[in-house]
């Protein structure tokens, strides 16, 4: 139903009242702004939650011991119980197939660190290969500790990124140089990143044997680490993850004699239920972030309905004239809806267009804690935009329509 | 051209019932200029939107150019009113934010004129009511005389057969209102039927009958000598 004549007469209307259509679409398009710009946020939070867990495997397991707090089989409260490595191997050889990722942990802190003359001093922790992926490192040089360095009990250590700028100040490639671990040379074999950041790059890894032999470990070890292979569900796999931990934890009590009900001799922590918190506390925000632009919409729409009803009535007198001059009904209500879907059609995918524009360019440069890089699904403001359009086409109609069918006479009679 | 047989029209005022026209029989023949007078109350503005269709009558019949007007819809009454009648009112209204010539050339849209011919139509009306140079010009800039002459142009843009023009002076000084007046005349002087509701004797002397009515009932219905408005200019 192109009809030039009808465009014709509705850009006359459009350019003469400029302010009515300004009002109109500054409605329209800050409400598709608004509306926007909060989804966005929304998932912007999501994403920065989400980052915040990325530093680890979502699903670590870790253990250590403590003293025991109370008295079992005749042995007084007070004793410090060490982690060892047949307890480690024992878990391994119960448990082994409900694991992915597993690895000892030996760790010296403040250890100093020499390269030529640069000095520093740095936790040195003795771990198996798979502890790269507990962690979630990546590997920016050369590779991470193989088994064969633990067999070998080989003199090579992994260092961070961080690490390579402080000490091995403009060394391009640092792989087969020396590093003094207290003294002891190393040979660097690779450099590591951690998606967690500069803090979690403060450590040098070298072979759990031999940290174990260097820093006279014997075959005692600090912690113990473990992911889980995924289920088909999370919560399947939480379920799956709390049992592992409490069977791991029922193992060491028996092993190292202490009561089953002694709280914290032996300790654990199970990021998976974090995890699980943290998608609860997401559908949370999301869920929120959604009734707010809901409600947003609504209070668009009737925004929109509410203009529409003012300037059919201020329209009224005009509607009177025209049927006067021998204007239908249907041509009365097609020239208002005409420009009521036209003017919030623009204004809407303009406001669409300004935010999303301001996404783009903002967006990423965003530096606010627990947000990154808003967002928004395009399919999704698209249709808003057309709700509103629906909307105010809707709320132009019905007084449109009753402007169209009551008498002129009565129309014209309007003040 | 206008045959009217025993109208009747009451307004429902809350529970009182108001009868406005008791019975009127009337008729007018092409190319008279009628003068509708009467007392405020006394129908005569309701007459006159029951004949343009403005306002549905209670009883009676009306014909115009010898088609029965009767149980109209909107759309029907609206094409009617674009094919027979032309409309000038007492408070001008014309489209505040168009020009004199747009909203000349308003009735022509409706006709599904183009574009192009409407300007030339439009500008050809404004040239005979003599405000050609006027034709850019919003209402808000003209004078009320100046608007009602463009009303004029408007009403007779779409060419009707008859011509409604409901106090067409009422606004007006004496001076302006006889420059309409003589506007009035030369239209009708070109064979256009003209109907005038005015309770102003001197604008009814102008005009070739006139239709005094009182409480609803035509009292009396007498041809007169033209007086001619030219004079008074």
């Amino acid at each position: 139903m192109f009809d030039i004549e009808r465009w014709q007469e509705i850009f006359d209307a459009i350019r003469k009242n400029k302010l009515r259509t300004i009002l109109t679409g500054v409605s329209v398009a800050s409400g598709i702004f608004i509306l926007v710009v909060l989804l966005a946020f929304g998932q912007g939070m999501q994403n920065g939650i989400a980052k915040e867990f990325e530093a680890d495997a979502s699903n670590r397991i870790g253990v250590w011991t403590q003293v025991t707090t109370q008295e079992y089989m005749g042995l007084n409260p007070g004793r410090p119980i060490q982690l060892r490595n047949n307890n480690y191997q024992a878990i391994n050889s119960k448990f082994g197939e409900d694991l992915e990722n597993r690895s000892p942990f030996f760790r010296v802190r403040n250890v100093t660190v020499d390269y030529n003359t640069e000095s520093g001093s740095y936790s040195v922790q003795g771990v198996s290969p798979l502890f790269q992926n507990i962690e979630n490192q990546f590997i920016s040089q050369g590779r991470y500790l193989n088994y064969g360095d633990e067999e070998n009990v080989a003199k090579v250590v992994v260092i961070s990124n961080k690490i390579k700028r402080e000490l091995l100040k403009g060394e391009e490639n640092p792989i087969g140089a020396f590093l003094k671990l207290s003294g002891i040379n190393f040979q660097i074999i690779g450099v590591y990143g951690d998606k967690g950041g500069d803090r979690e790059e403060d450590r040098l890894f070298i072979p759990i044997s031999t940290a174990q032999r260097v820093f006279n470990g014997t075959d005692n070890l600090n912690m113990l680490f473990y992911t889980l292979k995924p289920s088909a569900s999370l919560d399947e796999t939480v379920a799956k993850s709390v049992k592992l931990t409490e069977d791991i934890k029922t193992y060491l009590k028996e092993a190292h004699m202490v009561a089953p009900t002694d709280p914290s001799a032996v300790n654990t922590f199970n990021t998976l239920e974090a995890v699980k918190r943290f998608q609860n506390l997401t559908g949370g925000i999301k869920f929120f972030f959604w009734f707010v632009g809901i409600c947003t919409i609504v209070a668009g729409v009737v925004g929109v309905s509410n203009i529409m009803m003012i300037i059919v009535k201020e329209r009224t007198r005009e509607i009177g004239v025209r049927k006067a001059l021998g204007a239908r009904p249907r041509a009365i209500v097609g020239m208002i809806l005409h420009e009521a879907i036209f003017v919030t059609s623009v204004a809407g995918l303009a406001g669409l267009i300004f935010s999303m524009g301001l996404l783009e360019f903002v967006g990423p440069n965003l530096q606010i804690d627990y947000v990154l890089n808003p967002s928004i699904n395009f399919k999704v403001a698209l249709s808003t935009v057309c709700l509103l359009i629906i909307a105010g086409a809707l709320a132009g109609f019905f007084p449109a329509w009753r402007a169209a069918t009551i008498r002129p006479i009565e129309a014209l009679r309007d003040e | 051209m206008i045959e009217i047989k025993d109208l009747h029209k009451s307004y429902k005022m809350g529970s009182n019932s108001l009868h406005v026209l008791k019975g009127i029989n009337f008729s007018v023949e092409d190319g008279e200029l009628v003068a509708i007078m009467g007392s405020s109350g006394s129908g005569k503005s309701t007459l006159l939107n029951i004949l343009g269709m403005l306002d549905v009558l209670d009883e009676g019949s009306y014909t115009l150019d010898g088609v029965p007007i009767k149980d109209l819809n909107e759309t029907k009454a609206a094409q009617y009113r674009n094919k027979f009648l032309g409309f000038v009112f007492q408070s001008f209204n014309l489209i505040n934010y168009k020009s004199a010539m747009e909203n000349v050339a308003l009735p022509l849209y409706y006709q599904k004129v183009g574009r192009k011919e409407r300007q030339e139509k439009a500008l050809k009306y404004l040239e005979q009511v003599g405000l050609r140079e006027w034709a850019d010009h919003l209402p808000s800039e003209l004078s009320g005389g100046q608007k009602q002459r463009v009303a004029i142009a408007r009403a007779m843009a779409a060419e009707p057969k008859v011509l409604l023009a409901d106090e067409p002076t009422g606004a007006l000084d004496s001076t302006t209102s006889y420059e309409v007046m003589d506007l009035i005349q030369k239209i009708n002087d070109a064979g256009n039927t003209i109907l005038i509701v005015t309770h102003e004797p001197d604008i009814a002397d102008m005009c070739k009958r006139i239709v005094h009515l009182k409480d609803g009932v035509i009292v009396e219905d007498k041809k007169i000598t033209q007086v001619r408005a030219s004079q008074y200019v």
